[in-house]
């Protein structure tokens, strides 16, 4: 595999409500490499947001970065302040980001939008330049150019989102970070759109961050799948060797309470609730769920330990069984 | 009403938005009946823009169609007088997709639970207020201290959505119209707010109308299955046999289209045929 084009080193993020400070994402740190699809699922709250802004440096208080490195190239993303981190964004790594339907100019025809992110980066372009790739990004995302012409509310919510995904392309960045880029969308669109956000990602060869509830469509999407819970990666995983064997207990359940469309089963669910971040148990953050939780999952927070080629997991039943002699 | 009338019986509806050039036809002769003795779930799916949101506010009453009837209970809706259009509106209630933007953000889950049971007259005084409360919520899994006395913007997208669940209850509806109501919680909840329809259809003999675009749902919890397409009910009948062996294309499509948790298993079908590679 080649050299990383991401790598996150101990990223912290935590938010600061009232006198107390709720730890986002805690001490994350993964690699990615050219080209390569990453996924990461959790539920509302297990910090998957706040960890795609964080990476693009568009956190906003009270949420605020304690420590880590975030290497893309050879530049330290949260090292980078000002002019730098401006010219920096969205040329090296763009968002596609949550909610298409409210993320372009209501005012301002599309062509003017994808101009604009052109003209802010490339100054020494000429308009004829800019112009020549609006029409070559529109076309790119499977759109006429004829849509350049019209305004947000004249399209539908899977051409927005392919507009929102030709605005994150159009510098070729080196890093997409899309944020649930589809939900939502009905199946159909949401395939026609998930397509078009990988071919153009295969086309400028850049790495792909995509975050997502959605196991389904994560298995159609990525090479690696990523599990966060209550602020903390709890096991990262190849997409195949993810769905086939499950190391971390709460995968196995993210991937049995799936309702399947091809027979009848009983629904089953996740019992409990993620912990408040403000009061998270002690231990294994997961073990009040667990099913398959012990002694020591009550006692010490597991550490991420390697499990496998390009596999980790944060979790002491797994460690145990991986440890016995067989 | 009639021993052998029906709960509901929406009689080819048709619903035409604008007119002239603008005219759009959003639904075309649908027809769906729900029999009263025999309560059921029925599903009505299909892509944005197909009309099945359209469908369940005629349903509720919402939006009388241009043509066809909408009979509860033996009497068309278009000619209740005040007094039965009041009982139309207690028996049926909807859930909504967003349970972030249901409620009005400036009352506490207590006045928006006792205000219905004051409006409709059901509970005479506030301790009986305070047990319906009380039981409804127990019935959606929620314990009145976790909620009672907090605010909307406190609780869960999860935790809301069961409230609006167990004020609906708390009317002892015949009917309920869900709208998505799943599609914003997270996964892992959403077997449990499911599994409480299916114990309103079972333990209080509730029919739903379970309005959604999602077949891996629809297959597990409903009876009967309306597959909507651009306003026409292009295939409908038996939950398991529309699934699990469309006739349609167009709900072949649908089938082909719903990511399957294996990557072994990828999307069929033309744009999946294209190398990812």
């Amino acid at each position: 595999m080649s050299a990383p084009v991401l790598d996150v080193r101990n990223l912290s993020v935590s938010y600061l409500i009232g006198k107390q400070r709720a730890q986002a994402a805690a001490d994350i740190s993964f690699t990615l490499s050219a080209g390569e699809r990453l996924g990461i699922v959790g539920e509302s709250g297990s910090g998957k947001s706040t960890l795609a802004l964080a990476l693009m440096r568009l956190h906003k208080p009270p949420a605020r970065i304690d420590a880590g490195e975030a290497w893309l190239g050879g530049t330290d993303m949260m090292r980078l302040e000002g002019e730098d981190l401006r010219r920096f964004r969205w040329s090296e790594i763009s968002l596609v980001p949550q909610g298409a339907m409210n993320s372009l100019n209501p005012v301002m025809r599309i062509r003017r939008q994808l101009a604009d992110a052109i003209e802010a980066h490339r100054r020494d372009w000429t308009r004829a330049q800019v112009q020549a790739r609006v029409q070559e990004m529109l076309e790119r995302v499977g759109l006429s150019p004829k849509v350049g012409d019209l305004y947000p509310h004249e399209l539908s919510g899977g051409m927005k989102q392919r507009v929102c995904i030709a605005l994150a392309v159009v510098l070729e960045p080196k890093l997409i970070i899309a944020d649930e880029p589809t939900s939502a969308l009905d199946v159909v669109v949401q395939r026609l759109v998930i397509q078009t956000l990988k071919d153009v990602q295969e086309q400028i060869g850049a790495a792909l961050i995509m975050i997502g509830h959605d196991m389904g469509l994560m298995a159609q999407s990525v090479d690696r799948l990523a599990v966060m819970y209550a602020g903390r990666m709890v096991d990262i995983a190849p997409v195949r060797d993810f769905f086939h064997r499950p190391l971390h207990p709460y995968s196995q359940l993210l991937i049995s309470s799936l309702p399947s469309p091809d027979e009848t089963k009983p629904l089953t669910d996740i019992p409990g609730m993620q912990p408040s971040l403000f009061d998270l148990p002690g231990g294994c953050s997961f073990h009040p769920r667990c099913p398959l939780a012990k002694e020591p999952c009550r006692q010490t927070e597991p550490t991420f330990l390697p499990t496998g080629p390009g596999r980790g997991t944060a979790c002491h039943v797994v460690r145990e069984s991986l440890d016995e002699p067989h | 009403m009639n021993p052998t009338d029906n709960l509901l019986e929406l009689a080819g509806i048709k619903v035409v938005f604008g007119h002239g050039k603008k005219r759009f036809v959003a639904l075309d002769d649908v027809s769906i009946t729900i029999e009263t003795d025999r309560p059921k779930i029925v599903t009505i799916a299909g892509e944005s823009g197909s009309g099945k949101t359209t469908l369940g506010r005629v349903a509720l009453g919402l939006l009388p169609p241009s043509e066809g009837k909408v009979i509860y209970r033996g009497r068309e809706l278009a000619a209740m007088s005040g007094e039965e259009h009041k009982v139309f509106r207690r028996e049926i209630q909807a859930i909504f997709q967003d349970p972030f933007s249901v409620f009005n953000p400036f009352y506490t889950i207590d006045h928006l639970l006792r205000m219905p049971l004051k409006s409709f007259g059901i509970a005479k005084t506030r301790e009986e207020a305070d047990g319906l409360i009380a039981e409804a919520l127990g019935r959606v899994g929620l314990r009145p201290e976790q909620v009672l006395g907090h605010y909307p913007h406190q609780l869960s997208g999860g935790q809301r959505q069961r409230i609006v669940v167990a004020r609906s209850l708390m009317l002892r509806p015949k009917l309920i119209v869900a709208d998505e109501p799943v599609s914003m919680i997270d996964a892992s909840l959403r077997a449990n707010i499911l599994d409480r329809l299916r114990t309103l259809r079972d333990e209080f003999g509730i029919s739903i109308i379970y309005i959604t675009h999602d077949l891996a749902t629809a297959r597990q919890v409903s009876d009967e299955v309306h597959i909507l397409y651009r306003g026409k009910d292009v295939e409908s009948g038996d939950a398991a046999s529309v699934i699990g062996s469309p006739r349609h294309a167009y709900t072949r499509l649908l089938m082909s289209s719903i990511p399957r948790p294996d990557p072994d298993i990828p999307w069929a079908g033309s744009i999946a045929d294209r190398p990812t590679h």
